[in-house]
């Protein structure tokens, strides 16, 4: 069975039709890159999937892990694994980075029906992943998010990713708004969490990000569908040509 | 009567809002309703009060005639009938007080234990808290724990009635000192008909050596609660109190008018802490707690005066907790959390008036408004002519979740003095879907997201609150802000 199976999907926002039949299928530990214009539809994929408000589902459906995702709270689909990397991280002032991933970890235990952590047993798992990721530990004591640079913002996506262990992790735009070196740092710890069992979809804009998150499939979204799919080198020579070559030549 | 009791709590637990909306069913021992010189007669000699005092109370009452109630808060509500109600209830045991805690009714016990306070000592020293407690019940002081291990360091903690007649000299010098009988409608009110409370002194250079704390609750139906505490830390003494108070859940409004006077001599501190979670009335605003406060402290020179609030019930909060800056060098603080939700009310803030040199003051303020309620901030900053190089800080943050609250800032700036510095920021911001959307992302529910979020923004007012209650504020804010998302 795959992981996330997607079948013709249209969805709306404030009454426009975004997507307009979508098709995805992933299998586990498949690493799949969704690539296309500025208004192609691709954060708003992102968002139909972990579902957020006003984005609504006119056709089609989604399975993941069989079940069908858009009947459950976006708190439902978290705690099942599904794992959204925002393209702009939320500032929650005032609330301890620290305190807000326990309470993240211990809901989704919680919901699984798994013992909640104590403050040892959590800090022990936060302190292995920060290592792990070369993160320091003042980050954590920060407010979330709040002040942070945008490389701060997107590695500590990450790190909330290596501690809820998701089965389908969702990747926006994780490239934007980083400098090469950050984009590096990103991608490495990406790649750290790589695993049989947990799939990602990276949507990008740029190739750049695929040159260090190498996908095992690439599909090109224009005007709500997918209307190209290939292997890694189709990234290569979307770079090489661009989009609007592209779509034309597919349309 | 049993089964009353019990229907009444099954009915507050169904609901799930207010948690101590349970009532204790124990013969009261009450004063005719209304209100006249003989009904401050009767609570006098219901006392065995001196003459001095009873005294003291008529002047306050003839002068509250005179008086009309102050209309200028943001609060509306219909006229209160002040005949229409008792002023004077207490535990029939009363009337052969208990000498210890074995003594005390069961049932009281009993209530005391279902708000989560160890009452009896064994507990405490079994080291669940190391907190001493004066309660009061209605209008009568239930029981002090702690009080030998206090009185080896020469403190006194005890209810008021019992100062008056163990420390006469003491109540004498000092009660009326702060907010005089005739300082407002309400505190006359109080002078007039209070019937208990706490009082507490520290002696010179006595660092109290344990958290004191007093918890109020309102049991009795159409009462009034009129509850007057005293604290006095002498030269360079150290207190930090705390009280908590809660009330059952009826359909009429209830009365509540304190008057709270802090007096800190030379280098002494006091820190004030309180949590109001009073019964906030229904969703639709029926029934509730009208509380109309009046907490004063007088800081003498180097002293400190520091007021930390978290009033998330009441039906109407009307309370600015003051400081008098009066000597030199002498620092003022204003920490407080107002959290309306539904139809609530709530008009508070806070008054720094700075005399002495060189005197500070910061004041923290954050309001959340939810559902239909409304939330002022009212507060002023007073500079004195001759408090040079005086300073205040003022910061207030208002936080609005959904959009038929209101948030309210009001604050009075006066400067007398050309080197006194006074400062003012305030927010105003919305709990926003993108927050709340993220909080969910991660698997966190909608409403524990939202309690997140409002324990962040308060944040800096928690932390001033004594440890062991700060957790317990924390949850308080979830439970106040219950089903005001989705």
């Amino acid at each position: 069975m795959n992981i996330l199976s997607i079948k013709d999907l249209h969805a709306t926002v404030d009454g426009k039709e975004i997507l307009k039949g979508i098709n995805l299928e992933m299998g586990a530990g498949e690493v799949h890159a969704i690539m296309g214009p500025n208004g192609s539809g691709k954060s708003t994929l992102s968002y139909v999937l972990s579902g957020r408000d006003g984005y609504e589902v006119t056709k089609g459906e989604v399975l993941y892990k069989g079940e069908n995702l858009m009947k459950m709270l976006p708190e439902e689909r978290a705690q099942a694994g599904v794992f959204l990397a925002f393209q702009y991280p939320v500032e929650i002032p005032g609330v301890p980075t620290v305190t807000f991933l326990k309470q993240a970890m211990n809901s989704v235990r919680k919901a699984r029906g798994e013992k909640e952590l104590d403050a040892f047993e959590f800090k022990k798992i936060m302190d292995a992943r920060l290592k792990e990721l070369s993160i320091v530990n003042d980050m954590v004591r920060r407010a979330l998010n709040t002040g942070f640079s945008g490389g701060e913002k997107k590695r500590m996506e990450v790190l909330q990713m290596a501690m809820l262990e998701p089965s389908l992790a969702i990747l926006d735009e994780t490239d934007s708004g980083l400098d090469i070196d950050a984009l590096k740092t990103v991608a490495d710890g990406v790649n750290a969490l790589r695993a049989e069992d947990r799939s990602m979809l990276v949507i990008t804009h740029y190739q750049r990000l695929l040159d260090y998150i190498v996908p095992d499939h690439v599909h090109v979204l224009s005007a709500g569908r997918i209307i190209l799919s290939g292997d890694k080198s189709l990234a290569l020579e979307l770079e090489e040509k661009g989009y609007a070559d592209i779509v034309a030549a597919a349309a | 009567m049993a089964a009353v009791l019990e229907t009444i709590e099954t009915v507050g637990e169904a609901t799930d809002k207010y948690k101590h909306g349970f009532v204790t069913e124990i013969e009261m021992d009450r004063a005719p309703k209304g209100l006249s010189e003989d009904t401050v007669r009767f609570i006098s000699a219901k006392k065995n009060e001196p003459e001095w005092l009873l005294e003291w109370r008529l002047e306050a009452y003839r002068h509250w005639l005179t008086m009309t109630e102050p209309m200028w808060a943001r609060v509306g509500y219909p006229p209160i009938d002040y005949q229409d109600s008792y002023y004077y209830a207490a535990p029939k045991s009363d009337a052969d007080r208990p000498k210890s805690l074995d003594e005390v009714d069961p049932a009281l016990l009993d209530t005391y234990a279902k708000l989560g306070i160890p009452l009896k000592e064994q507990e405490v020293l079994a080291g669940v808290r190391n907190v001493a407690i004066d309660a009061v019940f209605d209008s009568v002081s239930v029981a002090t724990t702690f009080k030998d291990r206090l009185e080896k360091d020469g403190i006194i903690f005890c209810a008021i009635s019992e100062a008056i007649q163990n420390h006469p000299e003491l109540v004498k010098k000092y009660m009326g000192s702060v907010v005089p009988t005739s300082d407002n409608f309400y505190a006359a009110l109080n002078s007039a008909v209070f019937t208990d409370g706490s009082f507490c002194y520290i002696p010179k250079g006595v660092r109290c050596p344990m958290e004191l704390s007093t918890y109020f609750r309102i049991n009795a139906a159409e009462t009034g609660q009129f509850e007057r505490t005293l604290i006095v830390a002498d030269e360079g003494s150290y207190v930090s109190y705390l009280e908590g108070c809660t009330a059952p859940q009826r359909d009429e409004n209830q009365l509540h008018a304190a008057v709270v006077e802090l007096i800190a001599m030379d280098d002494a501190e006091i820190k004030y802490s309180t949590v109001q979670n009073w019964y906030p009335g229904d969703e639709d605003g029926k029934g509730g707690i009208y509380n109309f406060v009046t907490k004063r402290g007088i800081c003498e020179k180097r002293a400190k005066i520091s007021w930390t609030q978290v009033e998330t019930g009441s039906a109407i909060t009307w309370k600015y907790p003051s400081c008098i800056l009066k000597g030199d060098d002498s620092v003022g603080e204003f920490y407080s959390v107002a959290i309306t939700n539904n139809r609530q009310q709530a008009d508070t803030g806070t008054k720094m008036l700075h005399i002495g040199k060189n005197t500070r003051s910061r004041i923290i303020a954050k309001g959340i408004s939810a559902g239909k309620s409304q939330s002022t901030y009212r507060g002023q900053v007073r500079m004195n002519a001759m408090a040079h190089g005086a300073r205040n800080y003022t910061q207030c943050d208002s936080l609005l979740i959904g959009d038929e609250c209101g948030a309210h800032t009001v604050p009075y700036i006066e400067s007398k003095n050309q080197s006194a510095r006074v400062e003012h920021e305030a927010t105003t911001s919305k709990v926003s879907d993108d927050q709340l959307f993220y909080c969910r992302q991660r698997g966190i529910p909608e409403e524990e997201a939202l309690t997140l979020i409002v324990n962040g923004f308060c944040r800096e007012v928690l932390q001033e609150l004594p440890m062991e209650f700060a957790v317990e504020a924390q949850k308080l804010v979830g439970i106040s802000l219950e089903g005001s998302v989705g």
